[in-house]
This record gives C-alpha cells, sequence and structure tokens, in this order.
C-alpha cells in the first residue's frame, strides 16, 4: 500500500508540474503570441471570452501569483478555456474525441504489449535458432521506421491502391452516426484496422526486444536451472519460472515508453485524418488555436499517468515483494 | 548488470586505460551487428557533408518538370514543385543528420551530468533531481514539444533541437543515475575519497569512464529518437520550411495529396532514409549491448546443450 500511495504523491507532482508549465510556457515564450493572438481574435469572439483569454495568457495586469491561482483554480473547475475555431468549450471537444483515441491506442497498445512480450518470451527461449535470427533484424529495422510514414506507406498500398481498408476518418460517415448502434461500431471497427495496425507494428519491437533481454538475464538465474535439473518440464520453466520474473522490468518500461507510444498514435491519427486527439492537437497547431493545444497537452498527460498507474497496479499484482513491503 | 560492472572496474583503473586500449576497438569490431550499422551510419555522415557538393546548392528551386516519375534525369522523380527529390535526399540527410546527432549528444551530455551528480552526491540535491527526471520521464515528449514547439515564434532547426533536448535526456539521467549508485561505493571511488579528490574530479575521472558503455548506448538511444521526433514535428509544419530536410519533404509532400495522387518516389526515399539510419544505430546499440552484457550474445553450442529437449516439447 505504502508503494501506491508514494506513486500516486508522485503523479500528483507531475500533474501539478505539467499544469505549470502549461502555465508557463505561453509567459515565457519570446514575442509574446498571445498578445498578437488576442489582437487577432477581437471581435470574433465575445468580450467575456475575450476577458477569459487575457486572464489565461496573463494579458491581465494582475501580478503573476494570482494569475497562476486563477488558473490553477479553473483547472479544478475543469475549465480549459474556449476554441477559437468554434468558439466551443475545450472540454467539448475533449469530450467528443478523447473516447476516439482512448478506444484506438488503449486497444492498440494492449494487443501489441500482449505480442510482443509473447515473441520475447518465445525469441529468448529459442535464442539461436532461425526463429530469433530472423526476428530480431527485422524487428530491429521495424522499431527504426516513423508511426506516420509506416502508417503513410499502409495508406498508399492497402488504402488507395489495392482499397481493401478504409484509410480516412473514423467510420463511414455517409451512412452512420455516432451512437449506441450496432452498425456504427462495426464501421468504426473497420475504420480502426489500419491505424491499429499502425500503431501495434511500430511498438511491438520495443516490448519484444525488451523481453528478450530481461528473459535471458533470467534464463540464466540459478533457480531456473534448479528447476530443469528437477525435471520440470520445459513449458512451466519458460513460463512460470522464467516469464514471469522478467516480465516485471517489462511493465516498468511499459509504463515509460507510453508517452512514445502515444506520441506516435498522434502522428498516426493525422495520417488517417482519425477524429481522435491527435488529429484536433494538430488542428489546433494550424490554426494556432492555444486553448486548445494547451487542453489536449494537460488530457494527454492525464492519461499517460493513469496508465502509468495501472501500469503500477500490474506490477503490485504479479510481484509479491512489493506487496508484503512494510516500512 | 555484473559483467557492464566488471568493465567498469577495468578502466576505472588508470592502467587499464593506458595498457589495454586496443581491447574494446577489437570487440567492436568483430561484432557484425556493430560493424554492419557503423557502416550505414557513416555513409549518411559522408553523404551529409559531402553530399550536397554535388547535387547544386538550390534543390528548393522550382523546375518545369512536374511530379514526374523516376527517370534517367530524375533518378528519384520529381515533387509537384518540379524540384528533384534525389537531390532533395542528399541535402535534406544534412539537417536530418547533423540535428539528430548534435541534440543527441547534447541531450546525453545534460543526462551524464544529472545522472551522475545525483546518483553520486545524493541528499536533498538527488531528491531534488530524481524527482525532475521522472516527472519529464512520464510526461509524454511529442505533445510537450508540439505545445513548445508553436509557441516559440522562430520555426527553424534551433527551435526543434532546443525542444528535442528539453524532451530527451531524463531517460539517460534515470538509467546513468542508477548505474553511479551501484558505483558509489566501490574501492577505488572510496581510495579516491581518501585521498582528498574533489566531489567534481570523482564524479568525472573516477566514475565517468566505469559507464562509459551506458553513456554510449544512451547516446545512440537519444539519437534515434531525436531523428524519429524531429522528422515527426517537422511532419506537422513545425519545421523550417524553406529548408530542406527528410521531415519537411514528408510535410510537403503530405500537404500536396501525394500519397492519393500515387506519387510515392516523394514520400517513400525520405522515409525510408530515416528508417535506415534509425535502425543502423539499432543495431550498433543492440552490438554494444551484447559486448557490454556476454549473457545476450548468441551462443549457439551452449544452447543445444542445455535446452535442446525445448525443440521435442
Amino acid at each position: 500500500m505504502r508503494h501506491l500511495t508514494r506513486r500516486i504523491g508522485f503523479y500528483l507532482v507531475a500533474l501539478w508540474a505539467s499544469a505549470t508549465l502549461n502555465f508557463l510556457i505561453p509567459r515565457l515564450a519570446p514575442g509574446d503570441p498571445a498578445r498578437a493572438l488576442l489582437a487577432r481574435m477581437h471581435g470574433r469572439i465575445s468580450p467575456a471570452a475575450l476577458h477569459a483569454l487575457e486572464v489565461q495568457y496573463g494579458i491581465s495586469h494582475e501580478p503573476l501569483y494570482s494569475q497562476y491561482w486563477q488558473y490553477l483554480n479553473n483547472l479544478a473547475h475543469a475549465d480549459l478555456g474556449t476554441s477559437f475555431t468554434n468558439a466551443e468549450p475545450v472540454t467539448n471537444v475533449i469530450a467528443r474525441d478523447l473516447p476516439w483515441t482512448l478506444a484506438l491506442v488503449g486497444v492498440a497498445l494492449i494487443i501489441s504489449f500482449v505480442l510482443g512480450t509473447i515473441l520475447g518470451v518465445a525469441v529468448a527461449w529459442w535464442r539461436g535458432s532461425r526463429l530469433d535470427t530472423v526476428l530480431m533484424p527485422a524487428f530491429t529495422f521495424i522499431s527504426a521506421i516513423p508511426y506516420f510514414w509506416f502508417a503513410l506507406a499502409l495508406v498508399f498500398i492497402l488504402g488507395h491502391t489495392l482499397n481493401w481498408f478504409p484509410s480516412n476518418g473514423g467510420y463511414d460517415i455517409y451512412s452512420y452516426a455516432p451512437g449506441w448502434d450496432l452498425g456504427f461500431f462495426l464501421s468504426a471497427a473497420q475504420y480502426a484496422i489500419l491505424p491499429a495496425f499502425t500503431i501495434v507494428i511500430g511498438s511491438i519491437a520495443g516490448w519484444m526486444l525488451g523481453m528478450r533481454n530481461t528473459m535471458i538475464t533470467t534464463l540464466s538465474e540459478d533457480y531456473v536451472l534448479m528447476a530443469e535439473a528437477k525435471g520440470l518440464s520445459q513449458w512451466r520453466i519458460m513460463i512460470t519460472y522464467a516469464a514471469r520474473n522478467a516480465i516485471l522490468p517489462n511493465i516498468t518500461s511499459f509504463a515509460l515508453a507510453l508517452g512514445f507510444v502515444v506520441s506516435g498514435s498522434l502522428l498516426t491519427e493525422i495520417v488517417f485524418n482519425y477524429p481522435g486527439i491527435g488529429y484536433a492537437l494538430v488542428q489546433g497547431v494550424q490554426n494556432k488555436d492555444y486553448p486548445l493545444i494547451q487542453g489536449l497537452f494537460l488530457i494527454i498527460t492525464v492519461a499517460v499517468l493513469v496508465a502509468n498507474f495501472l501500469a503500477d497496479l500490474a506490477y503490485v499484482v504479479l510481484d509479491p515483494r512489493v506487496r508484503s513491503e512494510r516500512g | 548488470m555484473a559483467s557492464v560492472a566488471s568493465t567498469s572496474v577495468e578502466s576505472g583503473d588508470e592502467r587499464a586505460v593506458s595498457g589495454g586500449g586496443h581491447r574494446p576497438w577489437r570487440a567492436v569490431t568483430s561484432n557484425r551487428k556493430v560493424m554492419l550499422g557503423l557502416i550505414v551510419v557513416v555513409f549518411f555522415a559522408v553523404l551529409a557533408l559531402f553530399g550536397p557538393l554535388f547535387v547544386g546548392s538550390n534543390v528548393n528551386a522550382f523546375g518545369l518538370d512536374r511530379s514526374a516519375a523516376p527517370s534517367s534525369a530524375h533518378p528519384l522523380g520529381t515533387t509537384a514543385y518540379g524540384q528533384d527529390v534525389l537531390a532533395q535526399v542528399v541535402v535534406g540527410a544534412r539537417v536530418s543528420v547533423a540535428l539528430g546527432f548534435t541534440t543527441g549528444l547534447v541531450a546525453t551530455i545534460l543526462a551524464v551530468i544529472v545522472g551522475l551528480v545525483s546518483g553520486y552526491v545524493g541528499g536533498w540535491l538527488d531528491e531534488v533531481l530524481s524527482v525532475l527526471s521522472n516527472v519529464f520521464l512520464v510526461l509524454p515528449a511529442l505533445p510537450l514539444a508540439i505545445v513548445l514547439a508553436s509557441f516559440l515564434p522562430y520555426k527553424g532547426p534551433l527551435t526543434i533541437a532546443f525542444v528535442l533536448i528539453i524532451t530527451g535526456w531524463s531517460w539517460g539521467a534515470r538509467v546513468l543515475r542508477a548505474q553511479t549508485l551501484s558505483m558509489r561505493n566501490r574501492e577505488f571511488v572510496t581510495a579516491a575519497k581518501s585521498t582528498g579528490e574533489p566531489t567534481w574530479r570523482i564524479v568525472f575521472y573516477e566514475i565517468f569512464p566505469g559507464v562509459i558503455a551506458v553513456v554510449v548506448a544512451q547516446l545512440l538511444g537519444t539519437i534515434i529518437y531525436a531523428i524519429l521526433a524531429e522528422a515527426g514535428l517537422e511532419y506537422l509544419g513545425l519545421g523550417d520550411l524553406r529548408g530542406v530536410s527528410w521531415g519537411t519533404m514528408l510535410y510537403w509532400a503530405g500537404n500536396n495529396d501525394a500519397l492519393a495522387l500515387g506519387y510515392w518516389w516523394w514520400f517513400v526515399p525520405p522515409g525510408l532514409c530515416i528508417a535506415v539510419l534509425g535502425a543502423a544505430l539499432a543495431f550498433v546499440n543492440f552490438g554494444i549491448d551484447e559486448i557490454a552484457n556476454p549473457r545476450l550474445r548468441t551462443v549457439k553450442a551452449e544452447k543445444r546443450r542445455t535446452r535442446g529437449k525445448a525443440k521435442e516439447a
């Protein structure tokens, strides 16, 4: 329990740090982008919204600490400001786009982690076999391909040229509307195949290579030799003796690599015009929609922190040492 | 881990550094993965250095031959603006390679300083530095980079380098801190301390040589991150759009619907270059891992002896 409370404390610090970065970046950026932006927004949004923006970007003449206090207060009330693009609250944009990203990235991440870990166990067990000598260099190469470029290649080959999969958007917008309706879900699943495949391929190599390394180290431990000497079945040694112990560092690296996978997934969404957070983020960048960019950054951070916490929980379940730790 | 520590003790000893300097080099050159990777990396470095001399200076000038498929006049075809793709790839190598290597180097130096100092000095400084690096580790790098880049008024290599350094140092710092912690109480460190060496000398002259293998691995990993993230940021249009780099080539290709129009020769070469260079660096990294940790080496004879039964099972 102590372990988990410490982790929660750390995540709160991380959350506070990202909120504070969000507050400071517009204020520290040279050339005063916020003022230029407000000049642009005059007459386009209501005076009240304009005032809110002034507060958000520190144009007001209040001292910094009271601006900061007001900013944190707004955050605590889930007020992320107003997006300029459609003059709607940023929270609305997030509520609309986040489910898409969570579903896509969540499913793809679980598939790639499970598959990658299993492959890692296999290539470590049959080290030096043909499987190992083929998969290792192939996955090393794959791990160096930029996500978005792999996505571009998929769109080009499987989307445009062969026309096997839809490669633009999140669902068939001509036949369905988002809602609790089977047709819509099937359509959404069909549209998610290529982006999910991109994320799986892009991230699987990391899990596999990491698992291979820790598995090989674990296989040379004495208790594995002991298990072999006792004549236990090969499967039992592989799964319950070696893999179960080797997976612990891999779960830690899962948590740490999440940020990279999320980054890659955002770029993937852009290539597929997928209606998620990443696509909204780029729209924000193109329109210089600062409140939207910042709100999305915060929500992405929160999502990554929550996923990290889930990985911590999994670690506690798998590692009895952490559970029994007292003091 | 044990093997990393044993090499470190060796190189931490001054006699080993001056005497047997050839051994690490031979270990590196006899590893096939490292050699293959190094050859490719050197190829791209030479391409970045000297290539632009052969393709002319103005590869961005518009031409009359637009969106042409590869031919003898344009081996990799032309863009929608009539620019030669091969010439752009060659000139783009300069920005992509230089930016990737310099940001990787600076971020690693930062990681070495933070990791070694916080691991060796300990106390409140260690607490502060570890929380800082752990926070930067969990913050998603690319979204943070996008926020930073979108607020900075000047778009170009310097902005991207700055953003990548800010987001790229934390992993190395964490790994190096752990390594330093395990070396802090070794005999040669205690000896140096008792002879009254100043702390900065112990950190950078006694401990640093011991963790050099880890530093090199971190350096390569950071360069890969920098090259991939740079391409991503430039693809989003956050780079210098008037300059030529692999990422901006992909940006223009995307902006002109090269994909939908079937101009594969526009977006395949820059992406492939990024992937091949990144893979080469990853190969060097895995090779070094094998040298530093002998357990990872593929030993066929031993495997057959102990795990022969696995295939029948």
